[in-house]
């Protein structure tokens, strides 16, 4: 294989960030806001992975593109085993097949004094509406039936925080299911990783999961790769021709 | 006690593991988490569930339990009865919520 070395860059990439819309993230966490402080941790890639939905991906891309910031879309997707599952999409139109794919399993309405509100957003943080699901709970479907589905829609499957103990496969799920197509697993302790990867080789990130300004950046990867495009960044997550995902 | 015992009481559909109603049941388990089942259930156990994924069987295997009741009449996966089946776990469904049918499985004298 020829390593195209010469090429490559390191890309800071915080792939999961919450936006306003999830109802457990701070208000503060509008576009803007978190362009802001996106730029001043360094990052070059964001993912944004609201609770069960993508609402504000078209803000949140607008706000990233004035700046220079390449802003993935993704979602954060319940399981029925209340697991996390995200789901990072290429471009608009699959985001938001998924987004209906979702919306059809997850049931219920929000409860804002209790859960929060869901605030949807332009990109100069005016408020265009709250979104009125039950974006907390659980979707109807099984971790094997969301990561078909986020591969169905041309996206990377990624379990969410699997080393805590809330919402994580392997707490929830004991361990990872045989046969289950992972692109990759999200970490919040590297050493993690030699847990998880006996006998087994798995691709792992760090990420904040923010849902509060400064958390944004805590954690981040480096992805090594050419661009700061969705394509380069599959290409990474699949270790192509010596791209690689640094933690 | 049996699960047949068991199965008779709490009026239990059986999914699997029909041949094996005859084992006893030595003691209770409930919850959600896979990860607490590995850690704390214990051989022989019963346990009570309203997980249908099919990582119960191999945790149920593991940990030779006795069975698995999947409350709330939640209907398990079709990979999850093909394994129950492979690898002889008795599966079975309650209507009935978690705290009912812990409770009722305590007050037959499974402690």
């Amino acid at each position: 294989m020829k390593l195209e070395s010469s090429d490559m860059k390191e890309f800071k990439a915080d792939m999961h960030i919450h936006t306003c819309l999830s109802p457990c993230a701070d208000l503060e966490m509008s576009p803007r806001n978190i362009i802001k402080q996106a730029k001043r941790k360094g990052l070059d890639i964001i993912g944004i992975c609201d609770h069960n939905s993508a609402e504000n991906f078209p803000a949140m891309e607008k706000s990233a593109n004035k700046e220079g910031i390449k802003a993935i879309g993704g979602i954060e997707i319940t399981s029925r085993e209340e697991v996390h599952i995200m789901g990072l999409f290429g471009n608009e139109s699959d985001l938001f097949f998924m987004q209906e794919a979702v919306y059809s399993n997850l049931h219920g309405v929000n409860d804002e004094e209790r859960f929060g509100l869901q605030v949807v957003v332009n990109e100069n943080d005016e408020v265009l509406g709250f979104n009125n699901k039950l974006l907390i709970g659980a979707t109807e479907m099984s971790v094997e039936e969301v990561v078909d589905l986020i591969h169905k829609f041309n996206g990377i499957a990624i379990a969410s925080h699997i080393d805590r103990g809330g919402f994580s496969i392997i707490t929830n799920l004991g361990f990872i299911p045989e046969g289950l197509k992972l692109d990759a697993l999200e970490i919040t302790e590297p050493t993690y990783r030699d847990k998880i990867n006996k006998g087994k080789e798995f691709v792992f990130i760090t990420s904040s999961d923010a849902h509060l300004i400064d958390d944004i950046g805590k954690r981040h990867s480096c992805f090594l790769m050419k661009e700061s495009t969705f394509e380069e960044i599959r290409k990474c997550i699949c270790k192509e021709n010596g791209r690689e995902v640094i933690i | 006690m049996s699960i047949r015992d068991i199965v008779k009481t709490l009026g239990l559909k059986v999914i699997s593991g029909e041949e094996l109603l005859e084992s006893e049941v030595t003691g209770g388990y409930a919850g959600d988490l896979l990860s607490d089942a590995l850690a704390n259930s214990k051989k022989g156990n019963i346990w009570i569930t309203l997980q249908i994924h099919q990582n119960i069987i191999a945790v149920a295997s593991s940990k030779e339990l006795s069975g698995i009741i999947i409350v709330n009449g939640r209907k398990p996966t079709e990979e999850t009865i093909k394994i129950a089946r492979e690898e002889k776990i008795p599966l079975m469904i309650s209507n009935l919520l978690t705290y009912e049918v812990t409770g009722r499985l305590y007050e037959i004298g499974i402690k």
